[in-house]
């Protein structure tokens, strides 16, 4: 089953056409990596998913988005922004802890949707910091900063706290590019484990990673989907010139 | 050559540099030794004004005497030399003005050329006697004895409850009402505003839409700008009337009064330095919050406000700075009376107002004079304890970044 779908969408920053008639579907317990130049949408269209375009002024978005068969966009029969975003988590680029403790951090997005059970939100946080890899690093100190963590473990944090409220999909976008080669290896593995219970899509600028952690790879170039496919497919015999162009470096 | 040019252009700016730089510390520095020079010299002089000495009978046991004692024995709250550590004795008061009652103008003589010998026999036939006279009228053969006046010291002049600069014969400079009276009005200032500049702030950065945002924010800019005397005047016409009918007091010149027009005037600060601190949070924080599911108030309140917490309590510090120094709109509104505050509704006095106040009337180098200066020292120490502290808590907000 398509986990989400997205038909024929336009998204207009003024009078700049960013995506121009994106339609493509992602199946559930996947990863799907966004690859592309930069300013090419492949952000924006993640963003779409869980409406974070719509802080931005003087947007506007055409075309249907999907998640399990539902609009995420139309008002009144689709699904409200608020569950949309329990059911879709976000990774950013760079690791964004709030100002508050490790617990609190995780515990954030339990809170706001209004879960207030102690024993409840704990046993989520220890779930959600063991399935980010982060738990044994920090289940001492739990009550300390986020700040004191490193960027690596930061971003391992926020993952957990995107966990924390169950998601089915997990956006990423460009979770390692401010990390180090070791936090960045972890942070793939993860993605490898997390795939079984989540649909993932993550952006990325790093072909490697891309073929890596990806079981299916989509080609964003000026706005445009230019192919989309397996990921073997996409890095070793790709049909459009450009996609062959830019995962083989010619250009990026 | 040209080389050698650029080389000597160099030097010379970082010399003019170097030059500016210094003149301003050392003018600051000057400044601060000047203040600290005149208020000092308060706590080596005499509360006594116009050289007027204390003279009473040999056998008096009463070595000496604080300015607060003189003060109850002219207000003859004190009748009794044994409450001053004397003999069980009535005190029996004698002023120049009292002269007539003792003398005729023969026995005084056409120029008071007898009067200090007149004045040392009366001092030494009457036991119980309390005379006051200037040194001039001193004799060299003194028959009585001059009771020592305690010099002003630091922790009367801070505790003391009563300001009277300009009493006979000694002075009473207690400034504790002032202080109070200025920390009273500044706190409940910092009070009204606090609440109402972060709600505008909260409004400004997160709320308004830029084209609401460009038009407010020149606005606020434009309080700042607005003269004190102006809010005095604001103040005095809108204001104090209305406090003054609104709560039925006989005078609506009262520290609310003062306090309401110090907290419009600290909003700007308040406003400005609280909205560049919220919009500091970085937008990706919002985000991951938005993405969480919170909604935009339960971002401001969880998220905006913890991570731009320091920033705020910078910019209340920062007012209550403002709220402390300000001198002629308070001047214009608070009443001035020199008493200890005890409710928002009666008139009172702040520091600076008292020193804008008395200073023209104060004659320089006097015991008033100085005492004014002391005042400034101490309003000067407040205002560096609230720098150092903003500069603390802005400290703290770069670690955390």
């Amino acid at each position: 089953m398509n986990k989400i779908e997205s038909k024929n969408v336009h998204l207009y920053y003024g009078d700049f056409h960013a995506l121009k008639g994106i339609s493509m579907s992602i199946q559930e317990n996947t990863v799907t990596a966004l690859i592309g130049p930069s300013g090419c949408g492949k952000s924006t269209y993640l963003r779409l998913f869980n409406r974070m375009n719509d802080l931005i002024d003087n947007v506007r978005i055409e075309g249907d988005i999907l998640l399990d068969g539902r609009d995420i966009y139309k008002k009144n029969i689709g699904m409200r922004i608020d569950e949309l975003r329990k059911k879709v988590g976000m990774v950013f680029q760079k690791p964004n802890p709030f100002p508050k403790t490790i617990f609190e951090n995780v515990a954030y997005g339990l809170r706001v949707n209004g879960i207030d059970h102690r024993s409840f939100i704990e046993e989520r946080v220890e779930t959600s910091l063991r399935q980010a890899a982060l738990w044994e690093e920090v289940k001492d100190k739990l009550k300390k900063s986020a700040f004191e963590l490193s960027g690596g473990q930061q971003q391992r944090l926020c993952i957990a706290r995107a966990l924390a409220i169950e998601p089915s999909v997990l956006l990423m976008d460009e979770p390692a590019s401010a990390l180090d080669p070791i936090s960045t290896s972890k942070i793939e593995e993860l993605i490898y484990e997390l795939k079984t219970k989540y649909t993932i899509i993550i952006v990325t600028h790093n072909m490697q990673q891309a073929g890596r952690v990806s079981d299916r790879t989509a080609f964003f170039y000026l706005g445009d989907l230019i192919e989309y496919d397996d990921t073997p497919v996409i890095f070793t015999n790709p049909k459009d010139i450009r996609t062959q162009s830019y995962v083989t470096g010619r250009f990026g | 050559m040209k080389r050698k040019f650029k080389q000597f252009t160099e030097k010379l700016i970082e010399g003019l540099l170097l030059i500016s730089g210094s003149l301003t510390s050392i003018t600051v520095l000057l400044i601060v030794i000047f203040l600290f020079k005149e208020g000092l010299g308060l706590f080596t002089t005499s509360p006594m004004e116009n050289k007027n000495v204390i003279v009473v009978n040999k056998l008096n046991p009463v070595e000496h005497l604080t300015a607060g004692q003189i003060k109850k024995i002219f207000d003859q709250e004190i009748t009794n030399w044994k409450d001053l550590g004397g003999k069980n004795d009535t005190i029996l008061l004698f002023t120049i003005n009292d002269l007539s009652n003792y003398f005729s103008e023969e026995e005084i003589g056409e120029n008071f050329e007898y009067l200090p010998e007149k004045l040392n026999s009366i001092v030494d036939s009457i036991p119980n006697l309390l005379a006051v006279y200037t040194d001039k009228y001193l004799v060299k053969e003194l028959k009585g004895k001059i009771v020592k006046v305690d010099k002003n010291n630091i922790p009367d002049f801070i505790l003391g409850r009563e300001w009277f600069p300009t009493a006979e014969p000694a002075v009473q400079l207690g400034v504790l009402p002032l202080i109070l009276g200025t920390l009273l009005v500044s706190i409940f200032a910092i009070l009204f505003a606090l609440p109402i500049g972060i709600a505008t702030s909260i409004y400004m950065a997160e709320v308004a839409n830029e084209r609401v945002r460009k038009i407010l924010k020149p606005i606020i800019e434009l309080l700042a700008g607005i003269p004190s005397v102006v809010y005095g005047f604001f103040g005095l016409i809108v204001i104090v009337p209305l406090i003054h009918d609104t709560f039925n007091l006989p005078v609506g010149e009262t520290a609310l009064a003062g306090s309401i027009v110090l907290a419009i005037m600290a909003l700007p600060t308040i406003i400005t330095v609280s909205e560049d601190a919220i919009r500091n949070t970085p937008r990706s924080m919002k985000e991951a919050s938005l993405a969480l599911g919170a909604n935009r108030w339960q971002t401001i309140h969880r998220v905006v406000l913890p991570y731009s917490m320091s920033g705020i309590t910078a910019a209340a510090i920062l007012g209550i700075g403002r709220a402390i120094g300000e001198t002629m709109a308070v001047l214009m509104v608070t009443g001035n009376a020199a008493v200890m505050p005890h409710s928002l509704l009666q008139p009172v006095r702040t520091i600076p107002a008292t020193i804008a106040a008395e200073l023209g009337e104060a004659p320089q180098g006097g015991v008033h004079y100085q005492a004014l200066f002391a005042l400034g020292c101490i309003l000067f120490i407040l205002t560096l304890l609230i720098n150092i502290w903003v500069e603390y808590v802005s400290s703290k907000q770069k670690f955390k970044k």
